[in-house]
């Protein structure tokens, strides 16, 4: 089937099996392999990106259902730049392997959008579908903090 | 997955007539069990037919006795509702624990209930507040909607439209999540209806939702109710059947301390 979608700014048409999977379409035939697949059970939260606006996970949604949408990816967020929680990532030491860290990232900004000042357990529920092997979670939340400071700072 | 034929419904009647005319359709909402199903292979479809766009699912409407969810309304917008929040606290935030936030950006109203999960969240709600199911055909009470584990009371080719919840005196929910999934090891919902009596849920802890009488009448006497007991008690890997008899007690004087 034919979808038309708008990824990172730039509009796309597409000819997708209707099995499709979001993620699929994004890494295999759009080659935005920054989106990442860690499971094959949504639990991971690797593949998250933002469809108008909102964090899901890529692997658990059809290339169709993605139809006449905004999609963001991690290469999106990034362009102009380091985004603010990119940035306090980096600076927080947010990641060892790295591997999570595009699906944190995004489900972060989703965070921090709905939630720009959390507290502690804001994050750690916020985030509960986003699993990271390596920092014990940590520095992340210690990032998070950080980028809404900065964005609630940058907003004043 | 095995290859299906994905079709966006037009309107509701197009759903309907799809759906009727082959029993291999399936109506796909958020998808957020469905879609897993299928990369699973535990599942497999001639069509899926998309219904999430559908302006007539959309609504949230609070009245002055009731609360209207449409079918096809995600989680996030009922746990972020600030008018039901106050009409139906319970309810809002219920929402906000299903899941994970990804899951709660696409999971519906409608999703849920159809899908029955013996673990899932809004089953506990809409058969705690005795609320009714509103399809396409007609309106089911809640207590005749849930027959069982994955098992309603929605015949081939009917569609929920939404959901009627009334507006309780006081209402509160509580639920032992599951560390790994979100989905309740045992959730309770309390709904006190005024002249209409007091309803006790039970989610997760059984082989489908269901309704505790010794406790709904424990509570309107002020008396502590005897250790759950019930037939389908679920025992798995993560709970035996005498643990989650045992949260369910626990959720339940939970609840009674944040009745709002």
């Amino acid at each position: 089937m034919k979808i038309q979608l708008t990824v990172n700014g730039q509009s796309h048409s597409a000819d997708v099996e209707d099995r499709t999977l979001l993620v699929d379409l994004l890494r295999d035939t759009l080659r935005l392999t920054g989106t990442h697949v860690g499971c094959d059970t949504s639990q991971c939260g690797c593949c998250t990106v933002h469809v108008d606006g909102q964090a899901v996970k890529s692997c658990t949604m059809l290339a169709a259902q993605a139809d006449g949408c905004e999609v963001t990816t991690i290469e999106g967020l990034g362009a102009q730049g380091l985004h603010p929680v990119q940035q306090a990532f980096t600076e927080c030491h947010a990641l060892q392997c790295g591997f999570c860290t595009p699906g944190m990232v995004m489900a972060t900004v989703d965070l921090l959008r709905r939630c720009p000042a959390p507290t502690d357990h804001d994050i750690v529920e916020g985030l509960a579908g986003n699993l990271c092997r390596c920092t014990g979670y940590v520095n992340i939340a210690a990032a998070v903090k950080q980028a809404a400071q900065q964005l609630q700072g940058g907003a004043a | 997955m095995n290859s299906f034929h994905y079709h966006r419904a037009s309107s509701l009647d197009d759903a309907a007539q799809r759906l009727g005319r082959d029993d291999q359709a399936r109506l796909l909402a958020g998808g957020m069990t469905l879609i897993p199903s299928l990369k699973h292979r535990l599942l497999a479809v001639s069509e899926l037919i998309d219904i999430a766009r559908l302006p007539d699912l959309q609504d949230i409407r609070i009245e002055s006795h009731e609360v209207w969810v449409g079918a096809a309304v995600r989680h996030h917008q009922v746990a972020s509702h600030v008018e039901l929040a106050r009409a139906l606290p319970a309810l809002a935030e219920l929402a906000g624990l299903i899941g994970d936030s990804q899951v709660r950006s696409r999971g519906t109203l409608g999703g849920s209930i159809a899908n029955n999960d013996p673990a899932a969240d809004y089953p506990a709600a809409v058969l705690g507040l005795g609320a009714t199911v509103v399809t396409t055909q007609r309106e089911i009470a809640a207590d005749d909607f849930f027959l069982g584990m994955f098992t309603t009371a929605l015949e081939p080719g009917e569609i929920i439209r939404g959901v009627r919840f009334p507006r309780p005196v006081q209402c509160a929910y509580a639920k032992f999540r599951h560390p790994a999934s979100g989905y309740a090891m045992s959730g309770v919902f309390l709904a006190d209806l005024g002249a209409r009596g007091r309803r006790v849920a039970v989610t997760g802890a059984t082989d489908a939702v269901c309704r505790w009488p010794e406790a709904e009448a424990a509570w309107q006497a002020g008396s502590t109710p005897p250790a759950f007991a019930h037939d389908g008690l679920l025992g798995d890997i993560h709970a035996p059947a005498r643990y989650r008899a045992h949260l369910t007690d626990l959720m339940f004087a939970q609840a009674l301390q944040h009745l709002r």
